[in-house]
């Protein structure tokens, strides 16, 4: 039995799409820190940002999204530099002083959510890990034909709106700056000499990855943002060798795995028969993880199939060595 | 629109090098220290225009802390550093770097001609892609040190002297008039040798001024017209029939009891 059509545009198209956006974003500013190898950036940033919501809440005392952006944008930029410090100062491997920072900053967070709700304040430390893609509702559209009326997509829920804003700045930053993140990350020091700031394109990197963290995460939460920044731009790595193509791929692996991944939530469960459905947030950071299986698996050149092949290759001709 | 971060109201054309201007490089009282420990430590010098200049020393002697506080890498203690008579953030596009080979992750999703056109992004400026003819000036380039060929190919499948190579070919599409290279015969086959030391001599012809980073004594004097003698502080500086000495490098490499240079690393 499929939903019926007002039911699908009413629930879970406006999930979906804040699912593919969310995935979609992060995937792309995701190159940036697999390529730099802080891959615990994202780890670090997306816990780093909760004391930031909840002083931005606790300041603004609502649930407006404005303020808890820019209290975690604040605690993002303090993780930033934090980091940098205790890497200089305790001499310390940089994962090793991220680890540090961001447990701190996260358990700083938590005790501040127990204590807010300690007075009465609504605030869940569940739905920062899990998000809470289900309760995104577009109630606008009743049908199809609805969707011709602009008034229908003005009453777009925040979350999706806030994700396709986030999505646009990364895309356009990226796309500005293209070449100068290419240099900064491959070679900083020859980007330093030739006058581009690397040490500001790094902590630019940080802080977009950190808007994004925050618009994915309310609807998301952060163990799905934490697998978008690293899964498709990781198995995107594994296909290609040009960096172009691999944020181009990168993006549509992210999208893939928030459709299949919503898909087989919210639909999966119904076709074998069950009347519940799945946790979407969970199921596509289970499919991203999937897409990279196989990318290790199959990527052509990379992938494990592909060496072997290539070895057997070397062992009847070695005469032949490309 | 070039890049001229930390100097936004310079608009001067940075000045040509001319035989009886400025020196392509001179260091006054630079101490650079890591940690509390001084690395370099009170470093006068003055390099002449033209030719092709060894930085030699010890392990640990500051050698490529030298380069890296020239250019601006690491932080400076005290002393200043100018390139034609004008503090470096003002002469970028004059200065052409070859980084060491292991400083950067050659697993990176790029080609041989993409690495060695990110030498022109100076040239290029904010906002404005890599247009046909940086391209053609890149290919130009990895012609010049025997790499075309390799021009499409990912960096991490090449080999490390092809590696090496690219890097040089980075630094000759930046067209600078002084070049900082940072061991550019470090674990090097001997066509990428012969490759790296005629691009050397080809720079010195047209006039270039490279400071080159050194480790194998045995060659300086074959390969350099100077040496500067380092560790931590300047030993010596002058042509390399002059500072090559036993005595010098024996002080240089902290008092031990040096063999001649013809007798190092030879057996």
């Amino acid at each position: 039995m499929m939903p019926d059509v007002q039911e699908f545009l009413q629930i879970d198209a406006p999930a979906l799409l804040a699912a593919v956006l969310a995935c979609a974003a992060c995937a792309l500013v995701g190159n940036f820190l697999v390529l730099r190898r802080q891959g615990m950036m994202g780890d670090a940033v997306s816990h780093a940002i909760l004391p930031g919501i909840v002083g931005g809440f606790l300041v603004a005392g609502t649930r407006e999204t404005l303020p808890m952006m820019l209290g975690a944008l604040a605690a993002a930029a303090l993780a930033g530099l934090l980091i940098e410090a205790v890497r200089r100062l305790g001499r310390l491997e940089s994962g090793a002083a991220m680890g540090v920072v961001f447990t701190v900053m996260f358990a700083a967070g938590v005790v501040m959510i127990e204590q807010a709700s300690a007075g009465g304040v609504d605030l869940d430390a569940d739905c920062v890990l899990y998000g809470q893609l289900e309760t995104i509702l577009w109630l606008a559209p009743t049908g199809w034909d609805s969707l011709r009326d602009p008034a229908v997509w003005a009453a777009l829920p925040r979350e999706v709106l806030t994700l396709a804003a986030v999505f646009a700045l990364c895309a356009a930053l990226v796309g500005l700056f293209y070449k100068e993140l290419k240099i900064t990350t491959f070679d900083p020091a020859l980007a330093s000499t030739l006058g581009i700031p690397a040490g500001l394109f790094h902590y630019g990197v940080v802080l977009l990855v950190a808007a994004t963290a925050i618009a994915a995460f309310e609807a998301v939460g952060s163990i799905l943002v934490i697998a978008m920044l690293i899964a498709p731009p990781a198995a995107a790595r594994l296909l290609t060798d040009r960096l172009a193509v691999q944020i181009l791929l990168s993006v549509a692996l992210g999208v893939l795995a928030a459709l299949a991944g919503y898909g087989a939530a919210a639909f999966g469960p119904m076709l074998l028969g069950a009347s519940h459905s799945l946790n979407a947030a969970g199921m596509i950071a289970v499919a991203s993880g999937l897409i990279l299986a196989l990318a290790v698996l199959f990527g052509p050149r990379h992938g494990l199939l592909g060496r072997r092949r290539a070895i057997g290759r070397l062992r009847r001709d070695p005469e032949a060595v490309a | 629109m070039q890049y001229l971060w930390r100097t936004p109201g310079s608009r001067t054309a940075p000045e040509e090098a001319s035989p009886i201007g400025p020196p392509p490089l001179e260091i006054r009282g630079l101490t650079v220290a890591y940690h509390r420990r001084p690395v370099l430590w009170n470093v006068d010098y003055a390099a002449p225009p033209g030719g092709l200049i060894a930085v030699v020393g010890p392990n640990g002697a500051g050698k490529s802390t030298l380069i890296k506080a020239c250019l601006g890498l690491v932080p400076r203690v005290s002393g200043a550093v100018e390139v034609f008579g004008r503090p470096i953030a003002k002469q970028r596009r004059l200065i052409g770097y070859v980084p060491q080979r292991e400083s950067v992750d050659w697993d990176f999703p790029v080609s041989a001609l993409d690495v060695v056109a990110m030498g022109r992004y100076g040239k290029i400026g904010w906002f404005r892609p890599v247009t046909r003819a940086h391209k053609e000036a890149a290919l130009h380039a990895l012609e010049r040190v025997g790499m075309a060929d390799f021009a499409k190919r990912q960096i991490g499948q090449l080999s490390g002297g092809q590696q090496q190579r690219v890097f040089l070919a980075r630094a000759l599409a930046q067209e600078a008039q002084l070049y900082f290279m940072d061991e550019p015969f470090a674990g090097v086959d001997a066509a990428t040798e012969r490759a790296v030391l005629q691009v050397l001599r080809d720079l010195d012809a047209a006039g270039r001024t490279v400071i080159c980073v050194h480790h194998d004594l045995q060659t300086v004097s074959d390969y350099f017209d100077h040496a500067l003698l380092l560790n931590t502080r300047v030993v010596a500086q002058g042509p390399v029939g002059r500072v090559m000495t036993p005595d010098l490098l024996s002080r240089t490499y902290g008092g031990r009891p040096m063999p001649a240079p013809a007798a190092v690393e030879a057996s």
